[in-house]
Order: structure tokens, then sequence, then C-alpha cells
């Protein structure tokens, strides 16, 4: 855990979950993804929405998991879930019949218009320069949930003007490129960055960023953006973390170390 | 039946094959005796191909590959895949690249008898340009455009479960993810389970295959390690992490397939030898 004078007493990295988190309202209905998006959306359900209903694409829903899973999978969510399902039907009659109000979602690289790569790096798709683990669910979330959250750490390497593979379509090409395609739901709404926030313009739908963690400046993230950024004509700052979600996040990350018997993947 | 016998006598080699798991309950000791036996040129099928499809890759038994996502869950990359594919080591190894929820329908079609699935996917997505067999269909009656891809109807598909009883019936609990339809679509289907028991006991309404759709049961306790067998056992996340470190090498890699499978006659020996339990 690393601080920054410009952050004092949390990480980057805590901000950016914390900050997520604060965005699920109680009540609604949330498909997660592993590693962040997941920490998030506990942290949530453990602090201000207790009736956030967590769906995973292994088939738990309502999942209540008293420590962070370390696959989509882990027993931890079918214990506690309100029924489990089948992969069949989590993605046919829960996500494809339009149960699901917020897809969130990690990323390799996001795009100015909020589409992500999950799939590889480099231009040849034959001999990529990596190769990543690929789509699992994100294409269908990204385009059947009602709206999509991205949360992403924020750099050269992972915002980038066009992704090296459009594995889950954003924003698509812009403007109403994406509805025209025949996705479904409004798209990326919020990209959560250790940096801000990015909301899709309305009527561009490029990302522009319209909030700052504290002591973060524009300056720092236009820095770690691949594409020339766009700012808010008013830029929110966003709040530090309460006592209350740094102890809560801290605890869940404590009580996930020791239960899987190792770190997590750095967040 | 012994897990040998029903590898011999059902796994041939060039044969398409699905070894399902979400996770949970993969059929690690039928990929280790498929490895044993040294099948060739297999189609390997699965939404999720994690350690033991890295070992099948690694040790040769895999000319293509069909999946959705490939990694080794909450660590990290699959060294051996990502050498079969970035560098044809030990051999080149194809891959047909799918999104879970069209896995998941496909295989929905393969046990439905028909000819392909229909989804709401890939809608701007780069994966149709790379995978032929992802194709559009549109609908008789709305005229909308939606994504088809062919039924998966596997020679043989191998799953792990709880427990069975001496009939054969199998009852599985816990994420099922997509087991019982991997078993439908299949022209035969083994299943490794953790104990025979006299009664299933199974609620009402549980996930309970039947004998008659099986080729062959076995008793494998632990089949499913370093997964989790729900009720049984947790996953062995010290040897996903250690995994990363064998992987990552050609030779440290061979080394311990040596001594571990290739090494053991059995699933219980290579327990043993491991040092599990």
């Amino acid at each position: 855990m690393s601080f920054s004078q410009s952050h004092p007493g949390y990480t980057p990295a805590e901000i950016m979950t914390i900050e997520a988190s604060r965005r699920l309202k109680d009540g609604t209905v949330c498909f997660v993804g592993i590693g962040l998006p997941s920490a998030a959306a506990n942290l949530a359900r453990l602090t201000h929405a207790p009736d956030v209903v967590l769906i995973y694409e292994s088939g738990t829903i309502g999942a209540k998991p008293d420590i962070l899973p370390l696959s989509i999978g882990d027993g931890e969510l079918a214990e506690f879930a309100d029924t489990v399902v089948s992969v069949p039907e989590i993605f046919r009659y829960w996500l494809q019949g339009g149960h699901v109000d917020i897809g969130f979602l990690g990323a390799a690289q996001v795009d100015r218009y909020g589409n992500i790569n999950s799939t590889i790096i480099g231009s040849d798709y034959a001999k990529p320069k990596v190769r990543l683990p690929g789509a699992g669910g994100a294409p269908e979330i990204a385009s059947n949930a009602k709206e999509t959250w991205i949360i992403i750490k924020q750099s050269l390497r992972t915002f980038v003007e066009k992704v090296d593979f459009l594995t889950s379509v954003g924003h698509y090409e812009g403007g109403d490129s994406r509805a025209r395609s025949g996705a479904r739901g409004a798209g990326p709404t919020a990209v959560i960055t250790d940096l801000g926030v990015l909301t899709p313009d309305p009527t561009t739908k490029e990302l522009v960023l319209s909030a700052l963690h504290p002591g973060v400046s524009v300056e720092q993230a236009r820095a770690a953006t691949g594409w020339d950024l766009k700012i808010a004509n008013l830029i929110k700052d966003t709040a530090p973390p309460t006592q209350l979600e740094l102890v809560t996040l801290r605890d869940l990350h404590s009580r996930t170390a020791k239960a899987h018997g190792i770190t997590l993947a750095p967040d | 039946m012994p897990l040998a016998d029903a590898v011999r006598r059902h796994v041939k080699d060039g044969q398409t094959l699905a070894l399902e798991g979400f996770t949970h309950l993969i059929p690690t000791a039928a990929g280790h005796e498929i490895i044993r036996q040294k099948r060739r040129n297999l189609t390997l099928i699965r939404m999720t191909p994690d350690i033991v499809y890295d070992q099948m890759i690694g040790m040769g038994c895999a000319s293509s590959l069909e999946f959705s996502w490939g990694g080794n869950p909450g660590v990290g990359s699959l060294h051996r895949f990502r050498d079969a594919i970035q560098n044809g080591w030990p051999n080149a190894v194809t891959i047909s690249e799918h999104s879970h929820a069209d896995m998941a329908g496909r295989y929905q079609a393969g046990a439905s008898g028909l000819p392909f699935s229909v989804l709401r996917g890939y809608v701007g997505s780069d994966l149709p340009k790379h995978n032929p067999n992802i194709k559009s269909i549109t609908c008789p009656f709305t005229g909308e455009v939606l994504a088809a891809t062919p039924a998966i109807n596997p020679d043989v598909t191998i799953i792990h479960a709880q427990k069975a009883d001496r009939k054969g019936n199998v009852l599985i609990h816990g994420i099922i993810g997509i087991q019982k339809e991997a078993v439908l679509a299949a022209k035969a289907a083994i299943v490794t389970v953790e104990e025979v028991v006299e009664d299933l006991e199974a609620p009402m309404n549980s996930c309970v295959l039947p004998h008659w759709v099986l080729a062959a049961v076995c008793e494998v306790p632990m089949g499913a390690h370093p997964s989790y067998a729900h009720g049984y056992y947790d996953r062995d996340n010290a040897f996903c992490k250690e995994w990363e470190v064998i992987s990552r090498d050609r030779d440290r890699f061979l080394e311990w397939m040596n001594a571990h499978v290739l090494g053991t006659p059995n699933h219980a020996q290579f327990l043993a030898y491991a040092g599990i339990r």
C-alpha cells in the first residue's frame, strides 16, 4: 500500500473502489465482474446499499459473500445467494431477459467511447503481443444491461484512442452509433478510475472528465489518457473516503486475504 | 468403472471433447488420465479453460480450442495456453473464440437437438471478424438481426459431480454451470464423482443426471482438485498460485507433469505423490 502526499490516509485504488461503490443505489440489480467491480459492489452492500442485488455470471443471484471471491464461481457466492441457476439461465433469462440494471465491468483497455478490450494487446489477432483471457460474459453484459459502468486504473496503457480489439461495445463510434448497432441499454454511463470519473457527452458520447479525486489535477488525468481528453465545464470533486468506507473496505480485503491464503491481484 | 478404462473406451484421438466445470467441479482427474493415455489432436471445448486445459495443451493433447475465457482464475494467465497460441509450443493450437452467453447457448442448442443457437450478442464486437462460426440471422417475425452460432455436440463430455448412487444416477449441486447441457449435448458422457452412495437423497428439482444418459460413472475422490467440490473440499488456492510459477517455464512444466501425472498410475497416487490430503 503506497500513500502519496496528495492522498493522505488512503490509496488511489481505495478511493476508486469507494467512489464506484457510492454510485450503487440500494435495491439496484447489478451484474458484477470479478476483481475491482466485485470489491466496489460488495463495499456498497456492506455500507449504504444492503439490499443491492449482486449477480455473478456463474449463476449466483443475490450473492452476499463475506469475503471477496477469487473467481467468479467461488462457493462463497453460492453459499449465501438467494438462488443459484445454471449459466445458460443467467445469461438468457436474467441478462438477456432485461432484468439487469447495471453491468459492472473491468477492462484491459478502454477507448474514448467506452469500448472495452479484454481479448488481445497488439494489432494482429493471430499473433498478439499479449493474449488476454478473452471476452467471458462481457460482450452481452455490455449490450444488454440497462447501463454499464467500467472501473479501471487510468494510464496511457489502459486509456487508448482506439482499443486494439473491440471485445465489448460501449458507445461504439460515438453519437447514436451504439443504438443503431442494435445494442440495448444506455451503454457506459460512468468510467471510474483511480484519478476521477468520466461520463459520456450527451450528444457525441465521448468520455469527458467530470470528477476528480481529492488532490488529483486535470493535468494528471490528461497525462494518463491516450487521447485529447475533454474536461467538463463544471468538474466535481470526489468526496474523500469516510472512516466507515475505509474501515469496511480494508476489513473486506483483510478477511479475503486471510481466507484465500493468498494476496489478490493488486488493485 | 475405473477412470482409466472409461477414458480408454470412450476417448479417441481426433475427437471433440468437452471437460466442463465453471470454476467449480472441474474434472481434473479425467484430464490427467487423458494426458497419461497420450491422446492427440483433440478439439477441446470449454467455456473457461483453466489449469487442466493448460496441462493438456502443454502436453500436446490438443490441436484446437473453443472457449470464451481462458485464465487461472484470480491468479493470472495460462502460460501453456499462451505459449501454444503465440509460439506454437509444443504444437500449434487453433482457437475459436466466443463469449460466455454464446457458449452456453451453443451447448443448449446441442442438448436441444437444434443445429444452431441464437442470441442478442456480439453487437459491435470484433469477435465475429475473427471467428467465421459467428454469423447473423434475421428473425422471420420481427426482422431483427441476431447472432447465430453452431450447436456444440461433443463426441465426449466429461464432468465431475458430488455423488452417484449404485445405479449410476448422478447428483450435482452448487454452481452447476453448463454441466447438464454439456452432458446432454454429447454423444457420450463420462462423470467422475466424489463418492458412490446407497441413496442420493436428492431434494426435489435438484440436478440429477439419470444413469441412462451417461456412458460411464467413475468414483474419483478429490477428482476436481485444485478446483473445489461444494460440500466436500475447497479450492486449493495455494496450488493455483503455484501453477503460475510451474507453468511459466517449459522445462519446469514438463518436469512437473512427468513426475506428477505421467509418473503416477492414477489420481489417488497423484494426490499421494503431490502430498494432497
